[in-house]
């Protein structure tokens, strides 16, 4: 018993460390970076900050961020558990926020709420369907999935340049194709009290039933022993298609809540600006959270706020938008390469132990 | 030596405690606000680099034209996309700026972004880039201006018309929209006013801002055996220096790309978003009324051409020239009938007239005879 208090605490201790240090390294090298590029290191911080945490202002528009990249980042993260690298969050969004706009416009006498929860339901079953491709064609035709989820991605976005431009083109939508408008009344309210609307909750509520279903359920249990060796699930009796499917739809499912919200709250109908790259960013989040859904809640948090920084840093140090994405860049390589550590502080505790 | 020793360290230490006064002072925000206050703060946003030698880069040019003003504050932000974060930037360049005019440059910022942001902000004017304004619809402190930047694009038409050796020109096109067929139109119909006989071959790509497929693009036209080319897509930096490396002429578009192909640069059509903003700027301080709508072509100097290339011969800048006097002095009327589209139906009929500001031209979906490509691509 008394190892096993150590190990568990060294199971949060270590990732928490490690994520730590290699940020502070992060933020060294960039602000070297920012030094060579002429700015004061300090003062940038201290604007970052300011325009992604010092105000509730600042708050809210880095929390707006967020909430997108909470939801996309599980689309990398959830196949991660059975070891499959998908990257095609940018799809499932895409293809989400396509039929969430097409049901909703099938339904032009439902109530709100119906057409909420219709328009929910249809953006998650595209982005299921988006992801779920991907990951049949990995299990049953040994495809890259890798490769074959980023390939969806442009197919998802011809799909959505064509049916806007096409089908469902709203004929006053000149120079901009866009579909129809789903009506004010069936828009997504702000969460009472900020301006916020309710895309950060879901992202949060996804992510804490994610983790819950992963590492908290026997079906998460089975998934983990299928990611770690497919051999030895088979062999178990394990259904690993079956797992590889569901853990996609779940995955894919976030993603096109996130296409959904992106129509429901913010721009009523479905256009190219569905594809915002938030599928690309929720990958390094993924990444850099290695794939545990809880922990995606703070990175996309980080990640929201550097973006959020951007404008002032912009505007008050006359930095190129450029900036940011180096940071980004640097996290992302330190947190790479500290990967490598893992392991080698828990050496020290066990040696002591005995 | 030692009471000269202590008297400059007594110095040094005033000196620094003066230092540290003037420094706080510096800080305080009262004295930041009274020398900001007469001054006009203008609020740019822009959806891709500022030095993407195209669409972002022109209006660029415009903000650092208006921030050489003394009596001018303008900050910008670029790649801001066309989400909820140009919003969040709207009210970050109000609230933490001081913003009285915010300037959101590219199409997609106006519905729902604007629309949804200007209310909040009643006493701030929110000018759009692209004509969208409708009165009585959209709020009392938004307001759109554009240029008729075709009339450009049928000068440059003739100078590459008169320049093409082999009759055939060619159009890397983003999507076809009206805007961007309008463009194509006017090419193909000033360079047909003077030749008769040329074409245009047109491939659009699908999206404002696709390089790879925009050098494929160019690539293949010239290989259809086009010599002179032009575009419209957010960057023409691909196609102008792909052409430069093939060693066909081209014409820029948004601003001025001579620098990118300094041998095939004949001309260009531009934007001259500097006279735009200054004039807005010099209403704001004055506190004139702001006008919802500002449209305008060369004669009201929305636009322009770009500088002609040495290698254009007299005789065809004297064409060009010509036509530029008549937009100048208004005369000039593209679209005028008898014109077919490209699939031999008559658009518009004899005897009938278009000017540049009738509205029927801005659903436009045809594409005039002598284009060789469809709209639906």
């Amino acid at each position: 018993m008394s190892k096993g208090i150590p190990h568990a605490l060294n199971k949060v201790v270590e990732p928490f460390l490690i994520i730590v240090g290699s940020l502070s390294i992060s933020m060294m090298l960039f602000g070297a970076f920012v030094a060579a590029a002429g700015a004061n290191p300090f003062e940038v911080y201290q604007t970052m900050y300011r325009a992604a945490f010092g105000t509730s202002f600042s708050w809210q528009n880095t929390l707006i961020r967020a909430a997108p990249l909470m939801l996309t980042a599980l689309c990398t993260a959830l196949p991660g558990y059975l070891g499959l690298i998908i990257i095609g969050g940018e799809g499932a969004v895409v293809m989400g926020g396509l039929f969430a706009a097409i049901v909703a416009l099938t339904m032009p006498n439902a109530p709100p709420m119906v057409v909420l929860t219709t328009m929910a339901l249809a953006g998650m079953a595209a982005g299921a369907i988006w992801l779920a491709i991907g990951g049949a064609l990995r299990h049953y035709r040994a495809v890259n999935e890798t490769i074959s989820s980023l390939l969806l991605n442009y197919i998802a976005i011809a799909l959505l340049n064509h049916l806007v431009t096409s089908t469902f083109r709203d004929s006053e939508s000149l120079n901009h194709p866009s579909t129809h408008h789903i009506g004010e009344a069936n828009m997504i309210g702000l969460i009472p009290g900020t301006d916020l609307h309710w895309g950060l909750v879901f992202g949060i509520v996804a992510c804490v039933l994610s983790w819950f279903l992963m590492h908290h359920t026997v079906f998460g249990f089975a998934s983990q022993i299928a990611g770690g060796n497919v051999r030895a699930a088979q062999i178990a009796g394990l259904p690993v298609g079956r797992l590889i499917l569901i853990v996609c739809c779940v995955a894919g499912a976030a993603g096109g809540l996130a296409g959904m919200v992106e129509v429901a709250a913010i721009h009523g109908r479905a256009n190219d600006t569905l594809n915002a790259n938030y599928g690309y960013a929720g990958i390094l989040v993924a990444f850099v959270a290695r794939n545990n859904p809880l922990a995606i809640i703070p990175v996309a948090v980080l990640l929201g706020g550097i973006r959020a920084s951007s404008g002032l840093l912009q505007r008050a140090h006359e930095l190129p938008d450029a900036t940011v994405l180096v940071m980004q860049g640097i996290i992302f390589l330190v947190i790479l390469f500290s990967e490598t550590l893992y392991g080698r502080f828990s050496r020290m505790p066990k040696q002591g132990a005995v | 030596m030692s009471t000269s020793n202590k008297l400059t360290r007594r110095q040094l230490l005033t000196g620094t405690a003066a230092a540290g006064a003037l420094g706080l002072w510096g800080g305080l925000p009262w004295p930041d606000r009274a020398w900001g206050a007469d001054k006009v703060k203008m609020g740019f946003i822009f959806v891709g680099p500022r030095d993407d030698y195209g669409y972002n880069q022109a209006h660029f040019e415009g903000k650092s034209a208006v921030a050489k003003l003394d009596w001018v504050k303008a900050f910008d932000e670029e790649k801001v996309p066309e989400t909820i974060e140009v919003q969040k930037t709207m009210e970050s360049m109000v609230k933490l700026d001081g913003a009285q005019v915010l300037f959101p440059t590219s199409f997609g910022y106006f519905d729902p972004h604007i629309l949804k942001v200007a209310p909040q902000f009643p006493n701030i004017q929110f000018l759009h880039c692209g004509g969208l304004y409708q009165e009585g619809k959209h709020p009392q402190n938004v307001g759109s201006y554009f240029g008729y930047i075709d009339e450009s694009q049928y000068v440059a038409g003739i100078v590459a018309g008169g320049m093409s050796k082999s009759g055939k020109l060619g159009f890397v096109a983003a999507k076809p929209i009206p805007q961007v067929l309008r463009n194509i139109n006017n090419y193909t119909l000033g360079a047909r006013s003077i030749k008769p006989n040329t074409t245009v071959n047109v491939i659009f790509t699908g999206d404002w801002s696709l390089p790879v497929r925009e050098a494929e693009a160019t690539n293949s036209l010239v290989d259809q055996g086009i010599d002179v080319i032009t575009c419209h897509v957010d960057s023409p930096k691909v196609v102008i220096t792909t052409a430069e490396k093939r060693g066909i002429y081209c014409t820029g578009y948004h601003c001025n790309q001579s620098k990118l192909a300094p041998k095939g640069y004949l001309t260009g059509a531009e934007w001259n978003w500097a006279k735009v903003y200054m004039d807005y700027a010099e209403l704001i301080r004055n506190r004139q009324p702001i006008p919802h709508l500002v449209r305008g072509g060369l004669k009201q100097g929305l636009v322009k051409v770009s500088e002609y290339h040495q290698i254009v011969p007299g005789a065809v800048r004297n064409q060009a020239e010509a036509a530029k006097a008549k937009f100048m002095s208004g005369s000039m009327v593209v679209y005028k009938g008898p014109i077919k589209d490209n699939t031999g139906r008559v658009v518009i009929a004899a005897g009938k007239e278009h000017v540049q500001t009738d509205i029927w031209l801005e659903s436009m979906d045809w594409l005039v005879e002598g284009v060789v490509g469809s709209t639906k691509s």
